[in-house]
């Protein structure tokens, strides 16, 4: 019987196999940043233990980065002394890192790929839910706890059970106006935020494979949001050509060589998935949560639900607690929910094509009295490229505010974050309560979906732009 | 860690579903960079309010949690699990819980138990009803045991062995030295290295 592509590359990392026990897999790439690495450090410490493959290991600053003041001491000082505990750390392992400042720090998982280190066929890990967004890349990535962190650093391999795979087949064409995080923002709210737990997702069908790497980065990045640690794309020409000419994608006989195996890592047409979902592209529409999970969200077009309408009695509970945390009234059209602020950036959005799209909503446009917009870069790479193409111009002349690259306000450790009662629609990856801030109500959106709201003060599409005229005087 | 065996003590019953770890352990409090001292931020925003379970005098000193299902959806972070710890709670029973936040418990000592949420809803209802109600959770025998409950739970059988005796994943690992380096050995020089180029 043939093999899924999780199973393929799986099976390429497994070191040790053995009745009764979890395999051993080799990990290729272990990618490190400030919040979840300093008590693993101190366990290698306290063993006497040695970083084992610092040339796998890579490291960046993002999740407490000022976007304001680079250049000044960080004020707040729990988080200059985790970023300077990094530093001291990576230093004494001899590990790989990009500061505060330098021209590859950014989020980690935009800096992994850009840098051309996430490549299909590998296994890739980081104390960090979203990993799984290097799964774009046909690489088999999944986030890891601390305990988990110090395993990698000790050993470069992790003990782990073979998990069940999922295929969720998307056909068809996405409609205009639909974008990528429509696409799993729907997928999610279908399988539910546990449907993906014990599997990892393969995503498949035309509509996957019309998407570019950047898209591709988008949806997999979500999977841990439908509960599955890690989601996958099969490599294809998009992904090579992504690759090819990257600081550490493969050169000469190597690259023939590794794009011969990639070649080999698509799923097999007799392979059979423990579970299947289908999803027909043309049934999407610019999708947006009402809820405090991922999982509550409805179509733009659609009404706030009537928790009654849940069936089951944990979701109905699930429900009236959201619209109490959200200060939403059943049937209130979404297109009605007023916002104070919009967030583009994260390791969802945050990436150069995200911010493109961003700003040719708001170019010429005025962003709505009384609204704040942040936009922050996923990493001073695509801080630059946006630079370059003027995009920062576009932004700060609509009014919104161009900030520095980092995590930002997706979860605000750093002082990016929302007031008490602020309601925000948000590229980022989570609503959760308080995620944003003590207090602070997010919706979930595609950036097209974000700078349109920007402009007209509430959730809206870009399609509700065109007959707006807010032109900015010249 | 610390063996884990059976544990008896009273309960808190949480009656929501997708506790996500912003909830338990929320993001500001992940700027400490030690192991200890979570206790405070455990369930920080729900825990403002007088009413919340776990400020309820009679909950006070209870060390299992009964929780709705898809506990410990969202970010990685073990802080969550140091949290529950550091405040003193020793088993999580929920019908489901996150992938993530399963493995990390089970790395750290603290038992997380999947039941039921029939068997789940009983256990609330006897704690709600007697707050001096007492919850075995024994691995030994893999059992949940209160006042008219007798529930059996599966667990892996490599993890409860390591439970049981308080194992480090990694000193277990360091034996298979041989493996991981004959596997190094053979990976193919296109595999992509963090050394800077250039």
């Amino acid at each position: 019987m043939g093999r899924t592509l999780a199973e393929k590359v799986w099976d390429d990392h497994v070191v040790r196999r053995a009745e009764g026990e979890p395999d051993l897999l080799f990990i290729d790439l272990h990618l490190l940043h400030e919040v979840t690495s300093p008590q693993a450090f101190d366990g290698l410490r306290l063993a006497g233990r040695k970083v084992r493959r610092t040339d796998l290991t890579i490291a960046t600053e993002d999740h407490n980065t000022p976007t304001l003041d680079i250049d000044k001491p960080i004020a707040d000082p729990v988080s200059r002394v985790q970023l300077e505990t990094l530093r001291a750390n990576c230093a004494e392992f001899g590990v790989r890192l990009h500061s505060l400042g330098d021209v590859e720090q950014g989020v980690v998982h935009v800096v992994g790929p850009q840098l051309g280190l996430t490549q299909p066929g590998t296994t890739v890990v980081c104390g960090d839910s979203h990993t799984s967004t290097h799964g774009a890349f046909g690489a088999l990535a999944f986030g890891i706890g601390t305990s988990q962190v110090e395993h990698v650093l000790a050993t470069q391999t992790l003990p782990m059970d073979r998990p069940k795979t999922m295929a969720i087949t998307v056909e068809g064409d996405l409609p205009e106006g639909v974008t990528a995080k429509d696409l799993i923002l729907a997928v999610i709210a279908k399988i539910g935020t546990g449907g993906g737990q014990g599997y990892v997702l393969e995503y498949r069908g035309s509509a996957i494979r019309a998407l570019s790497m950047e898209a591709r980065m988008t949806v997999c990045n979500m999977s841990i949001e439908a509960g599955a640690r890690a989601g996958m794309i099969a490599p294809d020409e998009t992904t090579f050509a992504y690759l090819q000419g990257r600081d550490h994608a493969p050169t000469g006989e190597d690259w023939d060589a590794a794009v011969a195996y990639w070649k080999t890592l698509a799923t097999d047409e007799d392979a059979v998935f423990d579970a299947e979902v289908f999803i027909d592209a043309a049934s999407l529409s610019p999708f947006v949560t009402w809820g405090t999970n991922p999982g509550q969200g409805a179509p733009l077009g659609a009404n706030v639900p009537d928790p009654a309408s849940f069936e089951d009695p944990q979701e109905r509970i699930a429900a009236e607690n959201a619209l109490t945390y959200m200060g939403l009234t059943a049937g209130t059209p979404l297109r009605e929910v007023k916002v104070d602020a919009v967030f583009v950036g994260s390791c969802t959005n945050g990436r150069i094509e995200d911010l493109r799209a961003a700003a040719a909503i708001v170019e010429g446009r005025r962003i709505a009295d009384g609204v704040r917009m942040l936009v922050v870069p996923g990493s001073v790479r695509v801080a630059l490229q946006a630079i370059e193409e003027g995009l920062d111009k576009v932004f700060t002349a609509a009014g919104a505010e161009w900030r520095h690259a980092g995590c930002s306000m997706c979860l605000g450790m750093n002082p990016d974050q929302l007031a008490p009662g602020e309601r925000c629609a948000s590229t980022s990856n989570r609503n959760f309560e308080g995620r944003q801030g003590k207090g602070g109500r997010t919706h979930l959106v595609s950036p097209q979906v974000a700078a349109a709201t920007a402009v007209l003060g509430h959730l809206a599409s870009p399609a509700d732009l065109s007959d707006v005229q807010q032109l900015v005087e010249a | 860690m610390e063996k884990f065996t059976s544990h008896t003590g009273r309960a808190v019953p949480l009656r929501r579903s997708n506790v996500d770890t912003d909830q338990i352990i929320p993001a500001h409090w992940l700027k400490k960079v030690t192991r200890n001292g979570f206790e405070d931020g455990l369930f920080e925003a729900w825990r403002r309010d007088d009413a919340f379970v776990l400020n309820r005098p009679e909950r006070q000193g209870a060390t299992v949690l009964i929780a709705g299902p898809e506990f410990g959806t969202g970010s990685s972070r073990e802080h969550a699990v140091w949290a529950l710890q550091n405040y003193g709670f020793k088993a999580v029973i929920s019908s489901r819980f996150a992938d993530i936040f399963r493995g990390n418990s089970l790395k750290n000592g603290l038992l997380t138990v999947i039941l039921p949420q029939e068997t789940v809803e009983r256990l609330w209802e006897l704690v709600e009803a007697d707050p001096q109600a007492e919850v075995t959770v024994d691995l030994e025998a893999r059992e949940v045991r209160a006042e008219g409950v007798t529930a059996s739970f599966a667990l892996d059988e490599n993890v409860r062995w390591r439970l049981l005796n308080g194992l480090d994943d990694i000193s277990i690992t360091l034996q298979q030295e041989a493996d991981i380096a004959s596997y190094e050995a053979a990976r193919p020089s296109f595999k992509p290295t963090t050394t800077p180029v250039g």
